[in-house]
């Protein structure tokens, strides 16, 4: 995620654009696994913890209205909670030597549990990958989901590892000279994913 | 903060308050099956413990292998090797070895210092407790107790213990683990209260941060947390106090006294306990004795204290620096 | 030997004058001597003094020639501007017979920097217990006149009492080093605000106090003078200034780094700031200061304390207690006393070399700068400015508390009985 706010960033999805996205995913995800049932949401700190929130609620009105038309009935009835949670990676990262050590974000695994269920990793911007490897190490020392996807509110591509999303918002060609930032109201007040220019790092800043 | 962790009187409060916030995230390991954290992969991290101190060293050795650290225990017993060339020779041999971080404990005051700062080694140094100086991690874990007791595990993340009320009780004169924690205590915004025979407290101690009286019973009501600090029998035979029996019934924490503590108030101890002497087995047994939590919290502390110090390529500072990463 | 003409020093810090050296003695001092067949040491803007008398060194030998020797500790003293030390009596072993204080008297008779008096132990092995032969040294070769079990304290009153009393006989003095030994045990520095923070073993003023007190009263109860080591706190001072003002026959000293160090350097852990007495507070430094210039306080004697650097490079309470001293104490009086204004250039004069000697009774040295006297002569550039670099030391040892230190002053010139032992900084 970018922490550079840049003066012309230009939003690529303001709010509602934002709520479609995340109701279509939503969606899939209900589509894909047959129900939600097994499905247990995890968000990768800051903002990822935030849209696996959002998508929990979407989950629960879709599985509820599922229920209300007569046809398959998932296990806990309408009403029930979709698990979610949130995953902190820091100490997973692969560049945590390159840094000062961070503040750990809070890891917050649902009493369910991991193990044998469906986990839906949630981050905002999908990049190199090397968030969601971390990811799926710190997963790892968690338990032994059944399977592991991912969804995404942006896919900005420059993959530098063999990882792709499940679920993607907008798929959004950048350049590696441009930033992409996520807003999100919880943590920033307002909804929107920005696109700008990367400022010129001052020297010594990396 | 530095690169050490010498003395508790060197930490500021943002750099406290991290070290329990990044606690708060480590006792979570604890629930876990694997409770097993990547952060000091591929380090190695010595345990040298020139004095005797199993309780200690399992501690920061737990915290160490949760971490992944590799952990090597250099145990230097006896008055031989307690001489000052040991000392500089064991960490020019650590050093040789590629050490990546020293926790040392010693019965002089002030030889993690002298080892931080003589050139003797370059590893990151961590005192487990010197002489009676300093024992930074212990002061540490006991503000978490604190801090989860009286505030809240969740509710107590960013927070201080700003107006909180603590009374320490014992040994002043000769307890490391007093010093550390009216430094550590005052920073966090708390109130310490020494209470001791006056034989038991150092002459000098009017410019510490700290009120000072020699009356328990009056301070009791007034106290959110009572620490009590171990009396060894032998500062009896150095005429400190007449006995044993007078001592206790002073300054012994027994069930009367503990039920004039407010409601919430807790007890803690250090360790090891020395029952019948500054506490009685009915107060050490209560569940307002929080004895063996500290033990639980000392694990979470001193991989917080690690990851901060170890676990990137420079100590945590205070002051976070603006990062040029594109993803988190 | 040849003619030195020192021309245009200020002798005792006063107007330039010429100082003219034939042989051992000082020929002549006035304005315009004749330079005629004399070496000239130009010595414009330098001060002169007589020759520094050091009441109080450790020269190591026998036992410890790691840390020192006297030949060692002569060419420091040398470089100090010393023409006399009194060498303490706790060597291995113990300089308590006549047989060692010959022995150290002889090293030093060989060494030709500096004479070298022994100071005999007061105590078989400063033991404390049973008295030492003070006869037989005092009638020895090396004519001891100075007793102390310095390092530790004659404690026991009654010893005390008698060691004063018994050197009466042939007019000697017993320098007590002020410890009581039970308010000491494990002490590690001065008791008060620092130690209560640094956690190290407290040592209470009063340790000191409560000695030197006991013995002024002992010393005017029996009719004897005595001698107090290494005065470091000001309820010392005091005490000092009482029983001189009762007409006790007392006399005081006090080391250069008690006039300017204090316990606040402890807190760096670093075990060259420990020494016995330990460093005190900013108080005292001043209180000991001004009796220094009140002459409460007769002398300044160096504590000179050589220690191998392993003994140092260690934990604080593993490390060996002392400092050298003898090649800074002229610069750290300069800088403390004569740059603050406390004492005249004769005021030094008087308290490191004229009163040291009448105390220590030795011949020959601490005499007036004037013709007919020992060529025993010190000169020194005031307006040198330089820090300390112990690498330069002519000691054996390295422990000084003021590597680093930028301090005033310099020792150029040494004369020993008219022998230059030092020229332009350089030991001869």
């Amino acid at each position: 995620m970018d922490t550079h706010d840049s003066g012309v960033a230009r939003p690529v999805l303001e709010g509602p654009d934002i709520a479609r996205v995340l109701t279509r995913i939503a969606h899939e995800i209900v589509e894909r696994a047959k129900g939600a049932e097994d499905v247990v949401l995890l968000g990768i700190p800051t903002r990822g913890v935030f849209l696996a929130q959002r998508l929990a609620a979407k989950l629960e009105e879709i599985v509820d209205a599922v229920g209300g038309s007569g046809r398959k009935i998932p296990a806990g009835g309408p009403g029930r909670k979709i698990p979610v949670g949130s995953l902190d990676i820091t100490m997973y990262r692969d560049d945590l030597r390159m840094h000062p050590p961070r503040a750990l974000a809070r890891t917050d695994i649902p009493s369910e549990g991991i193990d044998g269920r469906l986990v839906v990793l949630v981050d905002d911007v999908l990049f190199s990958g090397r968030t969601i490897r971390a990811a799926l190490d710190a997963l790892n020392d968690i338990g032994r989901p059944r399977a592991v996807q991912l969804a995404v509110l942006v896919d900005r591509g420059h993959r530098e590892l063999p990882i792709r999303a499940d679920y993607v918002g907008k798929n959004l060609p950048t350049s590696l000279r441009e930033t992409v930032k996520v807003q999100l109201a919880e943590e920033d007040g307002r909804d929107a994913v920005l696109l700008g220019a990367k400022p010129t790092a001052p020297a010594g800043e990396r | 903060m530095m690169r050490h962790l010498i003395s508790a009187a060197d930490l500021t409060r943002d750099d406290a308050v991290l070290i329990l916030d990044t606690a708060e995230e480590m006792a979570r390991v604890a629930d876990r099956p694997i409770k097993k954290l990547p952060a000091l992969r591929g380090r190695t991290v010595c345990n040298l413990f020139f004095e005797d101190s199993t309780r200690t060293r399992i501690s920061f050795e737990a915290a160490e292998k949760r971490l992944s650290a590799d952990v090597i225990n250099f145990a230097a017993k006896g008055s031989s090797v307690s001489k000052g060339e040991s000392l500089k020779d064991t960490a020019q041999t650590l050093e040789a070895m590629g050490v990546d971080a020293v926790v040392i404990r010693h019965s002089a005051s002030g030889a993690p210092y002298r080892l931080a700062t003589s050139g003797w080694i370059d590893a990151p140094v961590i005192n487990a407790g010197d002489g009676t100086h300093q024992h930074p991690t212990q002061a540490l874990l006991d503000a978490f107790t604190m801090r989860r007791r009286l505030t809240g595990p969740d509710a107590g993340l960013g927070q201080g213990l700003d107006g909180k009320r603590i009374t320490l009780v014992g040994d002043v004169l000769h307890s490391r683990v007093a010093r550390s924690n009216v430094d550590l205590l005052h920073t966090l915004g708390a109130e310490v209260t020494l209470v001791a025979p006056p034989t038991l407290i150092p002459v000098g101690v009017e410019t510490w941060p700290c009120e000072v009286s020699y009356d328990l019973d009056s301070t009791l009501p007034k106290s959110d947390a009572v620490m009590m600090l171990r009396v060894q029998r032998e500062r009896m035979n150095a005429a400190f106090f007449p006995t044993e029996r007078e001592y206790s019934r002073r300054y012994g924490l027994d069930g009367d006294r503990m039920a004039r503590m407010p409601g919430h108030a807790i007890v803690m101890h250090p360790g090891p306990m020395v029952r019948g002497m500054e506490i009685t087995a009915e107060v050490a047994d209560s569940d307002r004795c929080t004895v063996i939590e500290q033990v639980a919290n000392g694990v979470s502390i001193r991989m917080a204290v690690l990851y901060l110090l170890l676990g990137g390529n420079e100590p945590a500072v205070t002051h976070t620096r603006p990062t040029a990463s594109e993803e988190k | 030997m040849s003619k030195i003409l020192i021309r245009g020093a200020q002798v005792l810090g006063g107007e330039p004058q010429d100082v003219l050296i034939d042989g051992s003695e000082i020929a002549g001092v006035g304005q315009g001597l004749s330079a005629e067949g004399a070496d000239v040491v130009e010595a414009d803007g330098k001060i002169l003094l007589p020759g520094l008398v050091d009441l109080h060194t450790h020269l190591r030998e026998p036992g410890r020639e790691d840390s020192e020797t006297v030949l060692t500790g002569t060419r420091a003293a040398a470089s100090g501007g010393y023409t006399s030390v009194f060498a303490m009596a706790n060597t291995f072993p113990v300089a308590d017979t006549a047989g060692v204080v010959e022995q150290v008297y002889r090293l030093g008779k060989e060494s030709g920097y500096c004479d070298v008096q022994p100071i005999g132990a007061v105590t078989v092995g400063l033991e404390g217990r049973k008295l030492a032969e003070l006869g037989a040294m005092h009638e020895s070769a090396a004519g001891v006149t100075v007793f102390s079990d310095d390092g530790k304290c004659v404690d026991d009153a009654v010893i005390m009492r008698r060691a004063l009393e018994y050197v009466k006989a042939f007019g000697g003095v017993v320098a007590q080093h002020a410890q009581e030994p039970r308010l000491t045990e494990g002490a590690q520095m001065n008791e008060g605000v620092v130690s209560a923070e640094l956690g190290l073993g407290g040592w209470p003023a009063v340790a000191e106090e409560s000695i030197i007190a006991r013995d002024v009263l002992l010393a005017e109860h029996v009719g004897s003078r005595v001698h107090i080591c290494h005065l470091s706190t000001a309820g010392s001072v005091e005490i000092v200034r009482w029983a001189k003002s009762r007409g006790i026959d007392v006399t005081a000293e006090v080391t250069p780094h008690h006039l300017l160090l204090t316990d606040e350097l402890v807190r760096s852990y670093n075990p060259v700031y420990k020494v016995n007495p330990p460093l005190r507070t900013e108080r005292d430094v001043m209180a000991l200061r001004e009796a220094l210039a009140d002459g409460t306080i007769d002398i300044v004697a160096t504590d000179h304390a050589p220690h191998p650097h392993e003994d140092k490079d260690c934990e604080w309470a593993a490390a060996a207690m002392g400092m050298v001293g003898l090649e800074t104490a002229l610069s750290v009086v300069q800088h403390t006393m004569v740059d603050t204004g406390l004492l005249t250039w004769e005021g030094v004069a008087e308290r490191m070399s004229w009163a040291p000697a009448r105390i220590g009774r030795a011949a020959g040295h601490g005499r007036p700068v004037s013709a007919g006297e020992p060529a025993n002569l010190t000169l020194l550039d005031p307006a040198y400015r330089g820090s300390v670099d112990p690498a330069g030391f002519a000691s054996r040892s390295r422990n000084t508390p003021y590597e680093g230190r930028e301090l005033p002053g310099r020792v150029t010139h040494t004369w020993l009985r008219g022998r230059a032992t030092l020229v332009d900084g350089k030991l001869q």
